[in-house]
């Protein structure tokens, strides 16, 4: 059940510089778990200290925000991509 | 740079050196100047500023810049006394601050843009991105062209065939992607990451969104150095609506004047309204939306300045309130037949929210009110079509003139 994760740059710190790892995770919740386990400190800058994605945390799941889908308990499946990537603002206003 | 002392984050307040960079590693939280009001203080003043250019740069005291270089013409746009539709609405000190005449492109966008590439030249950039729902693609389109920049706009595939137009003429490479503006948004963020692009409203963004702060500058100005009571602008990622709020509490600061600053009422379509919804039920964080509205130019389902937008409503006592795409129709031929200014979508949707909340009584019908325009109607002419008049079409001939046009009965 490999899902590839795309990282931004703000956390490539604690990924030791990867923009793409392989995780196996059957939701994004795992995922997170998982993610701690090879890449420690990185929950806490997904997660706040109720265990609740960051408000300016997005994940998107092939592309899709995980809030139009389950949220945390979204499932993976094999070959999914899930992007991790700051809320930000533009457009025209 | 003595006047600004680095970035740092909205959320937890950890400190960083001025870098292109736009969110903390640490919480995610979006990035901020922190400036020395002190020094600023002791460098600014009325007269100062009023021999300065007659651009948005008579202000550079304020804005993250030392050396502009792009977009030397923008902003300094007209503040216009809205006799005839203050008159419709009781208002009797209402007035239009008009971005639809910006320069070059025509929208607001041309302030943040001239901040936001004079600030990426100085950090050594050589090309010039934007995500974009059209009008900072022209913005970015024209003023990488002028500063001979490289030029990538993202854009989705579904805009405003003028809008598109109005990037491509100036040469970049307009990359329309298949989606709604989140969409767009989120690719380019990945993009981003991957190439040494000034990304303007991504990875410059802290110094991009710190141009929207002289629409409230040149207002406090034009009114002889005061803040108006209230103001009505649009919403689309929340960063104007925050950002015109810090401008007057910023002049305030350094002494320039002396009044609070305004009550801040926001606009958003009603068929893309999540800064909206969290603010009538008291959330402090934004559900995403998936946009259907007519106003392409506001339709951002997942603002990232929404929370701190929310935040303003609530500590100036102002509010927000929704447009019908009805509404914002109406709201355009309002503002086009009573003061003779043609703006977008967006302009509609302000002018729509100013009625609603002129017929509510929020206004004193003396104070002064000012109604943000930050785009030009001209790009967006396909909403107005089957909505208007249609020409009198006669024959050349002074009877059929008569007849069809005055409506005189004449003997042949």
């Amino acid at each position: 059940m490999a899902v590839t994760v795309r990282i931004p740059t703000a956390l490539r710190r604690v990924t030791q510089g990867q923009g793409e790892v392989q995780i196996e995770a059957s939701t994004i919740a795992e995922l997170i778990e998982k993610l701690e386990q090879e890449f420690p400190g990185i929950k806490e800058r997904l997660v706040d200290e109720n265990g609740e994605i960051r408000k300016f945390v997005n994940f998107f799941v092939n592309d899709e925000d995980i809030r139009f889908l389950k949220g945390k308990d979204t499932e993976l499946k094999d070959g999914d991509v899930v992007a991790i990537i700051p809320a930000i603002a533009g457009g025209l206003i | 740079m003595a006047k600004v002392k680095g970035l740092r984050c909205k959320e937890c307040g950890k400190e960083y050196p001025i870098e292109p960079i736009h969110v903390c590693e640490f919480c995610f939280g979006p990035l901020e100047i922190e400036y020395d009001y002190d020094y600023i203080k002791e460098n600014i003043s009325k007269e100062k500023i009023e021999k300065g250019p007659k651009s948005l740069w008579r202000y550079v005291d304020l804005l993250p810049v030392d050396n502009p270089t792009v977009g030397l013409t923008a902003g300094f746009t007209p503040l216009v006394k809205a006799e005839n539709l203050g008159r419709e609405l009781g208002l009797n000190n209402l007035y239009i601050k008009d971005d639809s005449v910006n320069h070059p492109t025509l929208s607001f966008k041309d302030r943040v843009v001239a901040v936001a590439l004079s600030k990426a030249k100085e950090f050594g950039f050589d090309t010039a991105a934007c995500a974009s729902t059209g009008n900072l693609a022209n913005s970015v389109s024209a003023n990488a062209a002028a500063a001979g920049m490289n030029c990538y706009v993202f854009i989705p595939a579904n805009l405003e065939t003028n809008k598109i137009i109005g990037s491509l003429v100036f040469d970049p490479t307009v990359v329309a992607v298949d989606g709604n503006y989140d969409d767009v948004n989120r690719l380019s963020s990945e993009i981003a990451n991957e190439f040494g692009w000034a990304f303007v409203n991504i990875n410059v963004r802290p110094f991009y969104s710190e141009g929207s702060k002289t629409l409230a500058f040149e207002v406090a100005e034009q009114l002889g150095w005061k803040a108006p009571g209230a103001v009505v602008a649009p919403l689309a990622s929340g960063s104007l609506y925050t950002k015109i709020w810090k401008g007057f509490n910023e002049l305030k600061e350094v002494g320039l004047i002396s009044d609070n600053p305004p009550r801040m009422y926001g606009a958003q379509a009603a068929g893309c309204s999540p800064i909206y919804k969290a603010f009538k039920e008291g959330r402090d964080w934004i559900v995403p939306e998936k946009p259907n509205t007519i106003a392409k130019s506001i339709a951002i389902g997942n603002p990232a300045d929404g929370p701190y937008a929310v935040k303003v409503a609530k500590e100036s006592n102002g509010s927000i309130e929704i447009a019908t795409d009805e509404e914002i129709i109406e709201g355009m031929k309002l503002l086009a037949k009573t003061e003779g200014i043609f703006t977008e979508t967006a302009g509609g949707t302000t002018i729509a929210v100013l009625k609603k909340y002129a017929e509510a009584g929020v206004f004193d019908p003396d104070e002064i009110v000012v109604a943000y325009i930050t785009g030009n109607g001209y790009k967006t002419m396909e909403v107005l079509e089957g909505k208007l008049k249609k020409p009198i079409h006669i024959k050349p001939s002074l009877i059929e003139f008569k007849e069809k046009v005055i409506g005189e009965t004449v003997n042949k």
